[in-house]
């Protein structure tokens, strides 16, 4: 079998989950690695690394920037000259897109952030979750190629290894975008919630300390935000010590008490870590959803019927202003930091 | 401005979904348009109400959907049109998009197509830049905040790494993200003209296009294991020494 993995990126930062695709891939049969972007010598080098038998560039200044339209129609231009038999792409913001577009173009369907993909006689079969996880579908592609994003962690990252090399063979690219990349405002969120280790979660609880005094001046909404942010700077010191990311209820978001983009459950993101942290988190089934395939579950509440309670393998019934801190300070001993 | 959001009906986010003889099953749970789509709704009519203009909401679905659409007319949309055929049983998402395109195209004149990010139930969040890749529109997606100025679109997306600012000439499709606006409640005379509007049906021969044939296809449902977890609550006299207790037994798991 022959597969292309799109090697996702932002500015040379590479989403882990295109290394486990490039696993994937390998376990296939012949695996070239795709890479769109600007001065790509360094991610070139890891692909061979992490195992691709061929990485493919098109290294330009139009593609620094993604665009939708132009990578789709380098992607596609590529898979047809190439008669690839599979494309795959780890689940991104980014690469839904790309995958939607590239499928329009080559005639065929996306199987869409998938936990398993095995081949079954000469066809491929994936396994996806639907509903957020409430179930699960075997699902497969008639068209050609197959196109398939990963769930990042779902599957097991190669091992990497620093003697392979190889040189990069350049694609043509076809950069016309209909739409201009302005700018960006980054935001300083050091580890996103879909692919993060760890994850340190924070609800309605967070914005309850009673033994705050908030600056003067605040109307009531204006304190419970203070309130909530001062919350959410501890459960952010526990995620740092872990090296995790600061994950949060729709209660929270909702609340104005941090951006949407680190909501977790049915209606944010469905999150996979080794560890996840809910602190003040009743657990509304929309959340407990999206933190189904977690490994361990940890839940600090002060109410001891908090339905969180049910899906946490360690709870802590009591004040999270208290024992947060406390945590911090454990783990920080244990962990040598 | 001619705007077209395009919804969904959906499960309730709180049903119990299960596998049922090989079927979908929501028990009871009522049905209702897709959560993440009435962010498109609100971002259709917040630019509606910056421009002038009028915002149709376009549903595929059974008959029953129209119960969706009358969400979006009692929320202030201008219009709605269900889109139902016997030969759309089994879409996948590039056929939903198919048809959506026919259906921009047949209402002319379109300027802005909006979506919501995805929907609650199949969750791929294809549909959308498929039908602009279709209509050859540009394709702006997990749009947080829209500028309109004139044929102007400038739009924040909300991307794993922050936000990214593009601009793009209309007409143009774009999904939406909940940073867009929280969907207004509809209002108790919203909900009466909803109740009492009369919404037409397009089939796929009024679009002038045959069932798109469906590419993806399910083989199997699976019922994920049920997780049987006890839950230890951890003791202690004083918040260190169950911080103590609780950080030995996380490093005892030997996950991090």
């Amino acid at each position: 079998m022959k597969t292309l993995v799109f090697i996702d990126h932002f500015k040379g930062q590479v989403q882990p989950a295109a290394w486990e695709a490039l696993g994937v891939a390998k376990g296939l049969g012949n695996t070239a690695a795709v890479i769109f972007g600007s001065g790509l010598e360094t991610l070139t080098k890891t692909a061979f690394e992490f195992g691709a038998d061929e990485v493919l560039v098109a290294d330009d200044p139009g593609m620094q920037d993604y665009c939708a339209e132009a990578f789709a129609a380098t992607l596609s231009a590529l898979a047809s000259s190439r008669s690839s038999d599979l494309i795959l792409l780890p689940t991104t913001s980014r690469t839904r897109e790309l995958a939607a577009m590239s499928a329009i173009d080559l005639n065929t369907g996306v199987l869409v952030d998938l936990t398993g993909l095995v081949l079954e006689g000469d066809k491929l079969v994936a396994i996806r979750p639907i509903y957020e996880g409430k179930l699960m579908e075997k699902t497969a592609c008639s068209g050609k190629p197959v196109i398939a994003t990963l769930r990042a962690r779902a599957f097991p990252r190669p091992a990497q290894d620093k003697s392979r090399t190889g040189s990069a063979t350049k694609v043509a690219v076809k950069a016309d975008s209909p739409s201009k990349v302005e700018g960006y405002a980054l935001t300083e969120a050091a580890v996103s919630v879909t692919d993060a280790g760890v994850i340190v979660s924070g609800g309605r609880g967070v914005s309850n300390n009673p033994s705050l005094t908030p600056p003067a001046g605040l109307d009531e909404k204006q304190t419970e935000i203070w309130r909530a942010q001062q919350g959410f700077k501890l459960v952010g010191e526990l995620a740092s010590v872990l090296g995790g990311a600061v994950g949060a209820s729709r209660a929270a978001v909702d609340g104005g008490y941090i951006p949407y983009s680190h909501q977790v459950g049915q209606t944010g993101k469905v999150v996979s870590p080794d560890l996840y942290i809910a602190c003040g988190i009743s657990g509304a089934i929309q959340h407990i959803v999206g933190i189904r395939s977690a490994k361990l579950v940890v839940a600090i509440n002060k109410d001891p019927d908090a339905p969180i309670f049910k899906v946490a393998r360690y709870g802590v019934v009591g004040d999270l202003f208290q024992i947060l801190p406390a945590l911090t300070e454990s783990f920080k001993k244990k962990l040598g930091k | 401005m001619k705007i077209i959001a395009c919804i969904k009906q959906v499960a309730d986010s709180e049903a119990k979904i299960r596998a049922e003889n090989g079927q979908i099953s929501w028990g009871e749970a009522p049905l209702v348009i897709n959560p993440f789509d009435e962010y498109a709704v609100e971002g259709a009519l917040l630019q509606k109400e910056a421009q002038g203009g009028t915002v149709t909401a376009v549903c595929i679905g059974p008959e029953s959907a129209k119960e969706a659409l009358k969400h979006a007319l009692a929320m202030g949309a201008d219009n709605a049109i269900l889109i139902s055929d016997p030969a759309l049983a089994l879409l996948d998402t590039q056929g939903a998009a198919r048809v959506l395109a026919a259906a921009v195209k047949k209402s002319g004149g379109v300027d802005l197509v909006v979506f919501g990010r995805q929907t609650l139930d199949d969750g791929s969040g294809l549909t959308a830049a498929q039908t602009a890749r279709i209509l050859g529109w540009p394709m702006l997606g997990l749009v947080g905040q829209i500028k309109l100025d004139a044929q102007n679109l400038q739009v924040e997306r909300v991307i794993e790494e922050g936000r990214q600012i593009v601009s793009t000439k209309l007409p143009a499709v774009l999904s939406v993200v909940q940073s867009i606006g929280e969907p207004r409640y509809p209002s108790f005379m919203g909900i009466r003209k909803a109740s009492k509007a009369e919404i037409p049906v397009w089939t796929l021969n009024d679009l002038g296009i045959s069932a798109p044939a469906s590419l993806v296809s399910r083989i199997e449902l699976i019922t994920p294991p049920s997780r049987d977890i006890t839950c230890e609550i951890i003791p202690g006299d004083s918040p260190a020494a169950i911080a103590e207790s609780l950080t030995s037994k996380i490093l005892a798991e030997k996950i991090l």
